[in-house]
């Protein structure tokens, strides 16, 4: 996609005033600090010594910062009773597997609708399309009954395989190959005798990596955050997620090492974003929705 | 295989529609193996579901008997007999009118504002702006902050600056806590659509403006309107359908902050009432009719709203 970025300089010329630029300044130092001070109330929270953190008034900043926090949140790991380190393994594991499966799965049929025009694929997109529409709240009596029957209620599966076939990372890979992947570089490979995944592996997926970082980011968010699962009870097999939330439960005392928890936690995807945040964009150029 | 297709292409004319239709699906048969993993999750974790809660609805159902059928009788007592529903359905669409739209235009106004930013500063805003969506259980942070004691930041201030002689339970009070839960919504709802707009923005050829100015456009509210809109048509719908989803499927957020129930059930919501019957009570022919209630209801305002989009800036 061609980068068609308009210069400031060039802007001011059109129909720019500085009363204009003025509002939307406040405007937006206000919705600013709105987001960013609970942020930043979280990090100075996960480094106040107790005693800042219990002082009245109330104060935002921390005055004299400590890693004593993140030091009582391995101590506190280490008290729970199925190690901790298996929590960690289980949001590793939901998120690494899962994510790879839905890449490779979405991916792969995003290629097929987008470029082989058979029988069946526009309504096979308008229905996946539709499932937008919906969030898995509606499903999810039904897929408890589905898990039943399979046996996978109280496995990794049960979380794992439904992410497999989620569909907004379908949505977005299938939209941008659309408009990034010249069908005629693709008619040419086929010309010359090479297979139809071939040419997908080969050809397609290389043209579309902006699309898989973001089906990455978005897939691995989401696994990476999960918190209790209806289908699963197993205290060995819970998550993170909901094993942070226990330390946070444990009330005042902990306010600390739960502000340390909450920041680890959120580290790893604004992370994932920072570094890819480029790249999610280019992807959501393709991501409008034509009726 | 190419070949032998290039040279059979040519018949088409004498072939009928499903002749030719089986020849095609013939042809493209690796098409079928490439979409069949994922349609097969699909429609097992999400089409079957949705025909599934159709069915089990007009049943009563409690895993361990065989449904039986009893027709519209869920519906019935939803709407004619459940006031706990009533409660329900009016939280959840007061919740989508306020934050769906809320969410929806917040997200495309910053993203208009910061578009015209040098990129490396546009980065970081962007970065302010989404990573609420992004942290998992961060919004935890508005339990601190409007903790029911003193040492809560909010209540210290407000005590400290003499507004109040006791501390207020926020979370805990009828008056607060639909509020609340509605700016904490609106702090983590600047997500995928938000990422989407400002790509359609900086997508849109900036001749297009300079056009614009030549052809009398006086302010910048004048080519938002005729320009900008227009051309941010299909991410202005896709953003819809992810907020109108989203603001619908509501009630983690007050779950994790004012507890289930809340307070006299003053922002008790349909997803809720859907757990209630669902994991407490084990009706699941009742929650079917629940859950199928919601799926029509957020189908049916994704339509209306493409609808109503489909006018914008013509």
């Amino acid at each position: 996609m061609a980068k068609k970025l308009r210069t400031r300089k060039h802007r001011v010329v059109l129909n720019r005033s500085a009363g204009g630029d003025t509002v939307i300044s406040i405007i937006l130092t206000i919705f600013g600090a709105f987001m960013f001070l609970p942020m930043l109330y979280i990090l100075m929270n996960s480094v106040k010594p107790m005693a800042e953190l219990w002082i009245y008034p109330p104060r935002f900043y921390v005055v004299s910062p400590t890693l004593g926090n993140f030091k009582s949140l391995f101590s506190l790991m280490g008290d729970s009773w199925v190690p901790f380190s298996r929590y960690i393994f289980n949001t590793v594991f939901i998120s690494v597997v899962g994510t790879f499966g839905n890449l490779m799965l979405s991916s792969m049929a995003a290629y097929a609708l987008a470029k082989i025009p058979f029988p069946g694929h526009k309504w096979m997109f308008k229905l996946i399309r539709t499932a937008l529409m919906f969030s898995s709240t509606v499903t999810s009596i039904a897929n408890f009954i589905t898990m039943s029957i399979l046996g996978w209620v109280d496995t990794y599966w049960a979380i794992i395989i439904p992410a497999f076939g989620s569909t907004l990372g379908l949505y977005l890979m299938k939209q941008f190959m659309d408009s990034n992947v010249s069908s005629a570089v693709l008619e040419s490979a086929r010309l010359d005798g090479a297979s139809e995944m071939k040419t997908f592996w080969t050809i397609a997926m290389p043209m579309v990596k902006p699309a898989w970082l973001t089906l990455i980011i978005y897939c691995f968010q989401g696994l990476w955050n999960a918190g209790a699962s209806p289908y699963v009870y197993s205290e060995e097999l819970k998550t993170l997620n909901y094993a942070i939330g226990q330390i946070t439960a444990g009330g005042v005392a902990r306010a600390g090492a739960s502000a340390a928890a909450t920041v680890v936690m959120m580290m790893v995807p604004i992370l994932v974003f920072v570094i890819s945040q480029s790249n999610i964009i280019e992807t959501m150029g393709s991501s409008g929705m034509k009726d | 295989m190419s070949k032998k297709v290039a040279s059979q292409t040519a018949t088409r004319t004498e072939m009928t529609k499903a002749q030719w239709t089986w020849f095609q699906m013939k042809q493209h048969k690796v098409a079928y193996f490439m979409v069949a993993p994922f349609m097969i999750i699909f429609l097992i974790f999400t089409v079957i579901p949705v025909v599934a809660s159709l069915f089990l609805s007009l049943t009563t159902f409690n895993m361990l008997q065989t449904p039986k059928f009893i027709f519209l009788d869920n519906y019935v007592t939803l709407f004619l007999d459940d006031d706990l529903w009533i409660t329900a359905l009016k939280n959840t669409l007061i919740f989508a009118a306020i934050v769906g739209p809320a969410s929806y235009i917040l997200s495309f106004l910053v993203a208009w504002f910061i578009n015209e930013l040098p990129p490396k500063i546009r980065a970081i805003v962007t970065l302010i702006f989404y990573a609420p969506s992004i942290s998992g259980n961060a919004y935890l942070i508005w339990q601190t902050l409007f903790a029911s004691d003193s040492y809560g930041w909010v209540n210290g201030k407000l005590l400290s600056w003499g507004l109040i002689d006791a501390p207020i339970l926020w979370f805990q009070n009828e008056k607060y806590v639909m509020g609340l839960c509605i700016v904490v919504a609106l702090w983590t709802s600047l997500g995928t659509s938000f990422l989407s707009f400002i790509a359609g923005l900086q997508g849109i050829d900036s001749a297009q403006f300079e056009a614009a100015a030549v052809d009398g456009i006086k302010n910048r509210w004048q080519e938002l309107w005729y320009v900008t809109l227009p051309n941010m048509h299909s991410q202005l719908l896709f953003g819809a359908v992810l907020s109108i989803t989203g603001a619908f499927s509501f009630g983690g957020i007050v779950t994790t902050l004012a507890g289930h129930p809340s307070v006299n059930y003053v922002a008790y919501t349909i997803s809720h009432h859907l757990n209630e019957y669902q994991n407490t009570r084990w009706e699941v022919g009742y929650a079917s009719a629940i859950s199928f209630v919601l799926f029509l209801m957020m189908i049916g305002s994704n339509m209306a709203i493409s609808k109503l989009l489909s006018k914008v800036g013509q």
